[in-house]
């Protein structure tokens, strides 16, 4: 019982950084219905921006964290502006394949630049190797400080997004924006601005998701092959879906690291991919998914 | 430039448009037959490379640029091929029956993950190869006792009817044969109803589907015919590394075939073949230019992808045609040559199509 306990905890901790990944897809698909293969590589680059705010700037973790954010926002809109307007108006097909694009040269280019390079490098938190233990010192349940943290980061993240998706005009904004484009730009929204600022969001999302992996996986440049494991976990909770991701990503995680004890070696990495199949076959459109069709 | 005057109705679908194709192409023909003469063994099987690949391609092709579905799991396809022909040639199967087999096989993985194509579509559908793509690496990495996991599987001599063709020009003109058996039987099935259905569901579902198009029985054809094109060359991969290993098939060969395809060109057989030969040749550019580069980046292994990258994003921003578009453009200003006009090819723009009208 402990021990399913255990494995629960460690699942839905890794399932939060899919959660997060998953997020800013479902962010960027609703704003502009484009698919973004590169998530996971924007991740690697928030690991490695981290990595070099602390150990070659030497900024305190803190400092590091917000420069990370503010980085990310900055690539995520550089991104938008630069690659994606404009295709504005093209077939999916095509975004897809310049995201995917963008993801390899985004894995060369990160093993070029001097001392990120292809080494493994280790991001220097102050909580590493820290473990608590809940119910009594070596008989009770141990939660190590890394996993801890990303789901207090997560939740944390998750609530100041509610509040600003409810709250601010910028968020509301965003939400008109992704739920009708002729509609909020009719009602004054400069919906090109809105969506530069959604890759901006969503890059900052996923630069908060490699900060918080980077202690358990370390940093690396394919670091963002995590990110594939975010698909399953959005089509699960339903593409387009904010809580769907969520429920996604922890649903990911967790089966994962049930897998990974239960079955026998090699089912781990395919859990997630063997969950979205039968997932596709049994209910498409995911758990919070609206049921759509196509009208001419 | 000549004006194709068209009296007969055949001539809409004639495998050679004019005197001049037929020339170019006898003579594409000459030169490919004689390659084994003029060039170096080491460039010679380069050019076997690019004819392995030129199938994978053409049954990409064929799925993502003339049925318009996308596949993110093709290496997965690969795969079948290679160790079912690997796997039967263990077992003394001769050649000529273990390569139908292996296409075979690998079709019906085609149609095992078209089958959730009848219900999921456009990026789910991408979703599930992906998944697919996955799921059968890690399969062959666990059936040890077939694939031999981890460890790989060693290929035998390939000898059809006493001759040896493991020898590189044999060989060589073995992959040349079965490429051109494809590429034709490709053009012939595009020139087919059903090759026709295919465009019509790349164009427009809905109104494919309001001509009397059965999506879901297309669709999975389309995928059937892809994996069979690419289990046939994936038993020819095999043959001609001779030793396969799981990871030659992960997901970054997949993903290295749909660049393949989108530089070539979308949509066209001849990007099929552009494609993987411009890969190829811009490799073998990057390891001779390596030398010439200074150290620092010469040698780094990031070189590669990099350029890669930026060749697929430049394609796609600047040149949605690919390579073929490119060279159609250069025909046409050769052709018509003083009165080419900038916006001959100009792309033209659409409003946003949502797919999620309600």
């Amino acid at each position: 019982m402990l021990q399913l306990l255990q494995l629960i905890v460690s699942g839905a901790a890794i399932g939060c950084i899919y959660a997060l990944i998953a997020l800013g897809f479902v962010l960027i698909y609703k704003a502009t219905e484009t698919v973004n293969f590169a998530q996971g590589d924007l991740m690697m680059i928030g690991g490695f921006i981290g990595l070099s705010a602390m150990t070659v700037i030497g900024l305190p973790f803190a400092l590091a964290f917000i420069a990370t954010i503010a980085a990310m926002a900055l690539v995520g809109m550089g991104t938008e502006r630069l690659v994606l307007r404009p295709l504005l108006g093209q077939p999916a097909f095509t975004v897809v394949m310049i995201t995917i694009g963008l993801g390899y040269l985004a894995r060369g280019v990160v093993t070029m630049i001097p001392y990120w390079g292809t080494e493994t490098h280790t991001l220097p938190v102050p909580w590493k190797d820290e473990v608590i233990w809940i119910g009594g010192e070596g008989s009770g349940l141990v939660v190590s400080v890394e996993h801890l943290v990303i789901i207090l980061a997560t939740v944390a993240l998750v609530a100041l997004l509610y509040v600003f998706f409810r709250y601010t005009r910028l968020g509301i904004a965003m939400q008109a924006t992704s739920q009708n484009q002729l509609a909020a730009f009719y009602m004054g929204i400069p919906v090109r601005r809105v969506n530069m600022l959604v890759w901006g969001l969503s890059a900052a999302i996923c630069g908060v998701a490699g900060l918080l992996l980077a202690p358990i996986t370390f940093v690396h440049a394919n670091m963002g092959f995590v990110g594939l494991k975010a698909f399953p976990a959005a089509v699960v909770g339903g593409f387009g879906s904010i809580p769907g991701a969520l429920v996604g990503g922890l649903v990911i995680g967790i089966v994962e690291s049930l897998a990974g004890f239960y079955l026998p070696e090699g089912f781990k990495d395919i859990a997630a991919y063997v969950v979205v199949l039968v997932m596709l076959v049994v209910k498409p459109n995911g758990l919070f998914g609206e049921n759509l069709t196509k009208k001419v | 430039m000549h004006f194709l005057f068209k009296t007969r109705y055949e001539q809409d679908i004639a495998l050679f448009k004019h005197g001049g194709q037929r020339f170019w192409y006898a003579a594409l023909a000459v030169a490919l037959l004689a390659a084994p003469w003029l060039l170096s063994e080491y460039t010679l099987s380069q050019i076997t490379f690019i004819g392995i690949y030129a199938i994978v391609c053409l049954g990409l092709m064929l799925l993502a640029g003339f049925t318009g579905q996308v596949s993110l799991g093709h290496a997965g396809f690969l795969a079948m091929g290679a160790y079912t022909e690997a796997y039967l040639q263990a077992n003394g199967w001769p050649f000529v029956i273990s390569l139908p087999l292996a296409a075979l096989v690998a079709g019906i993985t085609g149609v095992m993950i078209g089958l959730p194509a009848l219900r999921v579509k456009g990026l789910y559908l991408s979703i599930a190869t992906l998944a697919f793509g996955f799921i059968l690496e890690q399969a062959v990495v666990s059936t040890e006792a077939i694939t031999g996991g981890n460890a790989g599987m060693q290929l035998g001599k390939l000898v059809i009817a006493g001759i040896d063709f493991d020898d590189g020009s044999n060989f060589y003109y073995l992959v040349t044969f079965i490429a051109v058996l494809c590429v034709l039987g490709v053009v012939n099935l595009l020139r087919s109803p059903t090759g026709r259905a295919f465009v019509a569901i790349r164009d427009s579902e809905v109104s494919a589907q309001s001509m009397g198009i059965n999506l879901a029985h297309y669709k999975t054809v389309a995928f059937a015919l892809s994996a069979a094109l690419a289990g046939i060359a994936g038993a020819l991969y095999a043959h001609k590394i001779r030793f396969i290993t799981p990871d030659q098939f992960g997901f970054l060969q997949s993903i290295e075939l749909l660049m393949m395809v989108v530089i070539g060109g979308l949509g066209s057989i001849q990007g099929a073949i552009f494609g993987p030969a411009f890969w190829f040749v811009v490799q073998q550019l990057i390891v001779t230019g390596k030398d010439w580069l200074p150290e620092a980046l010469g040698q780094q292994t990031g070189l590669q992808p990099t350029i890669f990258g930026i060749i697929l994003v430049a394609i796609v921003l600047f040149e949605p045609l690919g390579l073929y578009g490119r060279w159609l453009k250069f025909r046409t200003f050769l052709e018509i040559f003083p009165f080419y006009r900038k916006g001959m090819f100009r792309r033209q723009k659409s409003y946003m199509k949502s797919e999620r009208m309600k």
